[in-house]
């Protein structure tokens, strides 16, 4: 019973550290890094779709569509992260 | 002290669950200290309960009989590595080991997001959290309720002098393993369940919570898949039925999340690359875990009868009511966010990859529907009738079959599609050349084999051979464009492309796994040939293509682990020549509820199976003597061994002039036992009974387990985050390319 009753303080206390800290300031905008894991992704889908292409699965005028279109997404993503401070 | 310390870490791990759950729930609005106080709680839960793993592994290693579950899963002669894996095959332990795996899994992706996805982390924390207070909860109920059965430091004064001992069918090296890996993978998928849930309450609904939790997923499917691969493995050679998979309610209950796991994996996909599916992933990922929670059910409650259920269990009740929560809360929050999980892009052509792994996607869902609807029919015809009946393997083969083939087809058309469209002409380019190989296949196996004797078989074989193509065509394509952009052999083309391309070209290298495992079950279920024959030691039977004759009998004791071993030497010849000599067994126990010699044939037994296994099939055997002709010296053994302890005990207390305690009969029963074990082997090996063995020629069937490690191996593949310097530098190219676009523009 001891024993639990020291684990259990000292738990609580480390734990709740964070909360005995101030609040924190702005900081960095939190949505930076899930911009970033969305830009990551975009550019994955590029690349796919460029595969697809050199092996011939995609015609050059659907390629060519299907690249505008995520490069419209990669930019505006860009434009956030830009305004985010990324 | 061991244990004290364990329960205390136990219950200070509760504490922190309860803590995490309503820290997580105060950061929701934005304050960051209680999301991160909340993060250090689940990893404070995590050190705590591995203490209380260590705690109850350390008692199994010293033996310390003072804890109920080790007095009742292992004793002083259970082989050490299985002291080490005892914990699972209890109540107690396996949930423990979903509260600690829980808790490692949990405190990794709180981890990785601790500065990403702010608005989603709380929430998925609260419900993980939430998670681990009722698992951990779980256990302490143990504590206040008897025969709950679930608290894993339950002591007993007396300590209980030795322990019962693990039983006999957990000890094979593949069901060491098997528990564990099923219930990580049960368990992990709780990480994208937890996520999902936090973007149906915050209605960020888009690709984030999915991306933050891709690699959980996979790496559940990864344990589900090995824990199912090895369970069947077990089942192949240590039940002694002849199969791998007997639609078992438990197997069934491993298999069911599986299938909708998959689905979940692929349609994901769409939702990243597409924006579509939104309603259907965030179904797929509640339907997975609920059926996670369900095999934990089936497995711990014992509502249906099954090999695994290891007895009737308060716990049931409580698991039932956490699946019928998780259910009818996450039914709930999907229809009240449907207007936000609308929307997003429509499939522009049925010939596109998302057409097909919608296809794929219903197909893996409906094999689920159906397992499901057999695995539960007896519960299901007892409440409608008062009857209980169960549907046997031939359903589950009838209605699976069909289905399985399909399935197989579409492994093959995904890869070869792009997504969005793909023109009629460049489809018929991309089909035609599996299609072909599929078409030989089948004309080649028609006229060479009897393969056309059993169609569905065929049609498998021809449609797994067309997914292999397809496969085959890709890497092969993939290795030549990169030849024609880099130069270089062909080896260094496709490893640059693979290691490039992880996520995709794991994906195919599991569509391999899977497309070979497909062949290996539809060749050994279709094309096995079995003979149950009786033999007498010199006495020949003739099996397929094979002679086996029945050499002489062996019998062996172990009196380390209480066992008895009756064997049989096969000699197996096929056109006249050796092809092996075999040596099946089959091992009894002594029981922990029949004394006497009698106890050995009434408690467990298991089989060890003899089989020559090669890549073209596995020649297995298994055997069971006819016991009747020894029941009479068996019965003669105990009424022996009760006269002779008699007259010891008599004499002695002649000798002492006292009447001697009961514990002295006890030793000399055993002892007189003991020596009766060994004049029964003698019996049993001057005049052999007859054995009924079963003897299979199982075509292909180590392709089941060899196609599953490809299929993991393929996982790995996908698991495998890329180097960093690499992807940086990739970025970096199409960034400049996009500035370059945008300069344009």
């Amino acid at each position: 019973m001891l024993l639990a009753l020291v684990l259990a303080v000292g738990l609580a206390w480390l734990v709740t550290a964070p909360l005995r800290r101030p609040a924190p300031g702005a900081g960095e905008d939190p949505r930076v890094a899930d911009l970033e894991a969305r830009k990551e992704a975009k550019y994955r889908e590029i690349r796919d779709a460029e595969l697809d292409r050199v092996q011939g699965k995609l015609s050059g005028e659907d390629w060519r569509a299907a690249d505008a279109e995520l490069r419209r997404e990669a930019i505006e993503i860009l434009r956030q992260l830009d305004e985010a401070g990324g | 002290m061991i244990p004290t310390l364990g329960a205390a870490c136990l219950g200070c791990a509760f504490l922190c669950a309860l803590y995490a759950a309503w820290a997580a729930l105060a950061g929701r609005h934005g304050d960051r200290r209680y999301t991160e106080s909340a993060r250090l709680a689940v990893y404070a839960m995590a050190g705590l309960l591995t203490v209380c793993v260590l705690c109850l592994e350390v008692s199994f290693l010293r033996d310390d009989f003072s804890v109920e579950l080790v007095a009742d899963h292992s004793s002083t002669t259970t082989p050490t590595g299985y002291k080490l894996t005892a914990m699972w095959s209890s109540q107690a332990g396996s949930l423990l080991l979903w509260a600690w795996v829980l808790s490692l899994a949990s405190s990794g992706v709180l981890w990785l997001t601790r500065s990403r996805l702010r608005e989603l982390v709380p929430w998925a924390t609260a419900v993980l959290a939430g998670l681990a207070v009722f698992f951990t909860g779980l256990m302490l109920f143990g504590v206040v309720s008897s025969g709950a059965d679930s608290f894993p430091f339950t002591r007993l004064d007396p300590a209980a002098p030795e322990g019962v001992g693990l039983n006999p069918l957990l000890r094979h090296p593949a069901m060491a393993i098997h528990p564990p890996m099923l219930y990580s993978g049960y368990v992990l998928f709780a990480i994208p369940f937890a996520f999902a849930i936090a973007a149906l309450v915050t209605r960020r609904l888009d690709a984030a919570w999915i991306r933050a939790t891709r690699r959980f997923a996979l790496v559940a499917w990864l344990f589900l898949s090995v824990g199912i691969l090895l369970g069947s493995f077990w089942s192949y050679n240590e039940l002694g039925w002849g199969g791998y998979w007997g639609w078992d309610a438990v197997e069934n209950a491993s298999l069911m999340p599986w299938l909708v796991g998959t689905a979940f994996l692929h349609s994901v996909m769409v939702q990243e690359k597409r924006r579509m599916l939104r309603t259907w992933n965030v179904s797929l990922i509640v339907g997975t875990f609920a059926l996670c929670l369900l095999g934990t059910f089936l497995v711990r409650s014992g509502v249906l009868e099954s090999i695994h259920a290891f007895g009737v269990s308060k716990v049931g009740g409580p698991l039932l009511g956490l699946i019928a929560v998780v259910v009818i809360g996450s039914a709930a929050l999907i229809v009240s966010r449907l207007p936000d999980l609308r929307g997003g892009k429509r499939i522009e052509s049925l010939v596109s990859r998302e057409a097909v792994f919608l296809v794929n996607n219903l197909l893996l869902v409906s094999l689920c529907a159906v397992i499901f609807w057999g695995t539960f029919f007896p519960l299901i015809s007892e409440a409608l009738t008062g009857d209980e009946r169960s549907v046997g393997p031939p359903f589950f083969n009838t209605v699976t079959t069909p289905l399985a083939i399909l399935l197989v087809l579409f492994t093959g058309i995904g890869p070869l599609l792009a997504w969005r469209r793909v023109s009629a002409g460049r489809a018929w380019r991309l089909l035609a050349p599996p299609a072909a190989v599929a078409l030989v296949t089948t004309l080649v196996l028609a006229a060479v084999s009897d393969a056309a004797s059993e169609p569905p078989a065929l049609v498998m074989f021809a449609f797994a051979a067309f997914a292999l193509a397809a496969v085959g065509s890709e890497f092969a394509r993939a290795a030549a464009a990169q030849r024609s952009l880099a130069g270089g052999g062909y080896a260094r083309a496709l490893a640059r492309v693979v290691s490039r391309n992880r996520r995709r070209y794991g994906g195919y290298i599991a569509h391999v796994g899977i497309g070979i495992l497909f062949i290996a079950v539809a060749a050994s279920s279709s094309f096995q040939t079995s003979a149950d024959v009786r033999l007498r030691p010199g006495e020949s039977a003739s099996v397929g293509d094979y002679e086996v004759t029945y050499l002489e009998p062996s019998a062996t004791i172990s009196s380390a682990e209480q066992r008895l071993t009756f064997g049989g030497l096969l000699d197996v010849r096929r056109d006249g020549e050796r092809f092996a000599l075999l040596h099946p067994s089959r091992n009894y126990y002594s029981s922990a509820t029949t004394d006497g010699v009698r106890g050995f044939f009434e408690g467990e037994a298991t089989s060890e199976v003899g089989r020559k296994g090669g890549p073209g099939g596995d020649l297995w055997t298994a055997m069971r003597p006819d016991l009747a002709p020894l029941d009479g010296t068996i019965d003669a053994a105990d009424r022996r061994v009760e006269r002779r302890a008699d007259v010891v005990v008599r004499k002695a207390g002649e000798i002492a002039g006292t009447t001697p305690p009961p514990q002295m009969r006890e030793a000399v029963v055993s002892r007189l036992q003991g020596q009766e074990i060994f004049a029964l082997k003698d019996a049993y090996l001057e005049d052999p009974p007859p054995v009924d063995f079963r003897v299979n020629v199982n075509p292909l069937v180590i392709w089941i387990w060899l196609g599953g490690a490809i299929a993991v191996a393929g996982g790995l593949v996908a698991i495998w985050p890329a180097p960093e310097a690499r992807r940086r530098r990739v970025s970096d190219i199409h960034a400049a390319r996009l500035a370059r676009d945008l300069g344009r523009a």
